[in-house]
């Protein structure tokens, strides 16, 4: 009867947490692809080999070789204690405990394999401990610069610190788990780590092991479904969309601002008035982007993937000498405007009415951040998963210029001087050659 | 001081020859009375060399550069179109610019608008010439017991990973290459780019030229090798500003020409 509630219990939780991650996932592909259209489908070969250099291999990220070698010990310690999900949900759905054991309990090899991958999982979740624990410490303790600027004040420091206990409850459940089977089969099993810990509980009477052990069951795959439903509300969201982010990364060099083809089709009109195309489109042109709509997916993707770690702020050289400008913001500002726009498409059944802002000011990114940007690329070098913050600010600033003619004196004289006499400063073209006389 | 010869595409199309590269000089190449002097070195390297080049002269404009980086793809593209027609007109292949953001620009964003040339910089252009056996050092006095230290330029360096070049040009000389806190793929930006040269700096607690010039000075370097005008420019102001004239900002053509005895560089 007990085993046939537990299978019940087990198969709704599911349920209901495969429902509601359906649902979080979907809202963010939808978001993402409210977004323009991009092409990002040339040289596979090179995509694929960046998806596995740069997300498995986590190439970029050993360019800071401490936080590199912390980070790694949780992403493998994460892939491999999935492992033991597997019989969780076996046993889960059978009502069972432990299958895979007994399954193969009377063959040696097998049996040394299973006792080994669990033992694995167990030391692996040991280095996933040390690396929480000092994560929590150069968060909290030693205040890390980078982790402790003003554009994470409020949810985003609280869901960092959420994901870093989370961790650590866990682990919590997975060694009560274990060290309960261990303290209640008298170390049958031959678990390594939770041999060394059986002796602590295994002086307390059978029931009360019993519950630590199925606490640590439930507590352990409520946890995982738990993570599974908040991850796409959290900037932990990495774990996922790293790998498409890599895969979709830009492969020109990082010089390269792409150009605007609807411009030159202007312009070539200009030139030659005569070449007019038959057909003119009605559709209103818009230059450079104001609102979330008017970037790329990608660029939303990035914003998605960004888990605001902060290596392209403490790079930046605008944010090292106190401007305004951190490019950490500007992911943060376009994915918390993309979340806005979808919560209001939600409450208007599924259609985007216009509700008078933008991505820029309006409690977003501001002009002055935009325009204290020196190109330099520093923030798209700098960031482990192929973020670009940089393109989401030129197609900004294209707004800035060419819709609004919102420019800082300085730069309407330049633009003048450049179109009147062909350079930024007011010389005469005629005056080109004079650097060989003097 | 030998006159230079710079002939023009114009000069050359008339006497219907063809030059093996064409030097694109740039705005601050052109006008920048510091940059002009680092022109004018190109040119002395060139000219001792015997290298058939040419210039567009009269007929060279703004690459767009600081309009498309501020936003104004108009301006930019304008420009872009009119030199795209002058160089296919003269049918140029190879170009070579002392300017990175000319570099960068000519290379990656004019293919896509009719302008498919070789693009070098005259780093790279002269390093090939140092593998060739091309350039004799014959000043060793010069830079004997002297520290340089290289300010890799964003549009070099991270834009197109053009690191190596420029310090190849500097190790010919007879001086010790010294490396800052943040070189190569981390070098910090001169503060120069994306239009920040023509305009006020946006509210904050320090210059960024400051900032890294901090970084060139914690090197003891005597000079601060530089690969781009307006790097030069704004490192020039921030060893001013700091107080240090005895360190000294030269663009690496202007140390290779002095190293061959073509020019001379005044280190006190």
């Amino acid at each position: 009867m007990i085993t046939i509630l537990q299978t019940v219990l087990f198969i709704a939780l599911c349920g209901v947490a495969g429902f509601f991650a359906f649902k979080g996932y979907r809202r963010v592909y939808r978001n993402i692809m409210l977004g323009k259209k991009a092409n990002y489908s040339d040289n596979p070969s090179q995509r694929w080999s960046n998806l596995l250099l740069v997300a498995l291999g986590q190439k970029k990220m050993f360019k800071n070789i401490k936080p590199a070698i912390l980070h790694v010990f949780i992403y493998v310690g994460f892939v491999i204690t999935q492992i033991e999900l597997i019989e969780v949900f076996i046993d889960g759905f059978t009502g069972g405990h432990r299958r895979i054991y007994h399954a193969v309990e009377n063959i040696p090899f097998l049996r040394g394999f299973y006792v080994f991958t669990v033992s694995f999982i167990e030391v692996a979740s040991l280095f996933v401990l040390f690396a929480t624990i000092a994560f929590l410490v150069r968060r909290w303790i030693l205040r890390v610069p980078r982790l402790n600027k003003p554009e994470l004040k409020g949810w985003p420091i609280k869901d960092a610190t959420i994901i870093l206990l989370a961790e650590l409850y866990l682990l919590t459940c997975i060694f009560s788990m274990n060290t309960g089977d261990m303290a209640l089969a008298h170390g049958e099993y031959g678990f390594l780590v939770s041999g060394w810990l059986a002796p602590l509980i295994s002086g307390f009477n059978t029931t009360v092991i019993e519950v630590i052990e199925k606490v640590g069951w439930w507590g352990h795959i409520i946890g995982v479904l738990g993570f599974l439903v908040y991850l796409p509300y959290s900037k932990h969201l990495h774990i996922i969309l790293a790998f498409p982010n890599t895969y979709f990364g830009r492969l020109t060099p990082k010089g390269y601002i792409p150009n605007m083809p609807e411009i030159t089709k202007e312009i070539k009109l200009m030139m030659n008035p005569e070449a007019a195309p038959a057909e003119v489109s009605n559709e209103p042109i818009k230059f450079g982007a104001k609102d979330v709509f008017d970037l790329t997916w990608k660029n939303l993707l990035d914003a998605y993937t960004c888990t605001e770690c902060g290596r392209c702020s403490a790079a930046c050289p605008a944010n090292i000498t106190g401007k305004k400008l951190s490019p950490r913001k500007i992911m943060m500002d376009t994915r918390d405007r993309l979340e806005e726009v979808g919560r209001s498409m939600e409450a208007n059944g599924g259609v985007w009415k216009e509700d008078g802002k933008s991505l820029i000011e309006n409690g977003y990114i501001s002009v002055e951040e935009l325009r204290a940007c020196t190109t330099c690329n520093a923030c798209v070098e700098e960031c482990p998963v192929m973020i670009s913050p940089l393109e989401i600010i030129v197609q900004l600033r294209r707004n800035l210029v060419m819709e609004e003619s919102n420019a800082p004196n300085e730069w309407t004289g330049m633009f003048a001087n450049m179109e009147n006499n062909g350079a930024p400063w007011q010389f005469s073209q005629q005056d080109r050659l004079n650097w060989e006389k003097a | 001081m030998a006159e230079l010869n710079v002939p023009t595409m114009a000069d050359m199309a008339a006497s219907g020859q063809t030059p093996e590269v064409l030097f694109w000089v740039g705005c601050a190449g052109s006008f920048d009375q510091r940059a002009q002097k680092v022109t004018r070195s190109f040119v002395k390297i060139l000219n001792h060399l015997n290298i058939k080049f040419a210039v567009l002269g009269k007929e060279e404009s703004c690459t767009g550069d600081p309009a498309k980086r501020a936003g104004n793809e108009f301006v930019f593209q304008m420009l872009a179109l009119q030199n795209i027609d002058v160089l296919n007109g003269y049918s140029v292949k190879k170009i070579v610019t002392t300017c990175p953001h000319c570099f960068n620009i000519l290379k990656n964003e004019y293919p896509s608008l009719g302008g498919n040339y070789e693009v070098l910089h005259h780093s790279t252009f002269l390093q090939k010439l140092i593998d060739e056996g091309k350039i004799k050092i014959t000043d060793t006095e010069t830079f004997k017991g002297k520290k340089i230290t290289y300010h890799d330029s964003c549009y070099l360096g991270r834009a197109n990973e053009i690191y190596e070049a420029p310090r190849k040009v500097l190790e010919e000389l007879d001086a010790e290459l010294v490396e800052m806190k943040s070189c190569k793929t981390k070098g910090l930006c001169c503060g120069a780019g994306g239009a920040q040269m023509f305009k006020e700096d946006e509210k904050g607690d320090k210059r960024i030229n400051i900032e890294r010039v901090e970084q060139a000075l914690e090197t003891n370097a005597q000079i601060v090798a530089s690969a781009c005008p307006f790097c030069s420019t704004m490192l020039t102001d921030g060893v001013k500003a700091k107080d240090k004239l005895q360190v000294k900002v030269f663009d690496i053509a202007e140390l290779l020409a002095a190293g061959q005895g073509l020019e001379t560089v005044n280190l006190q």
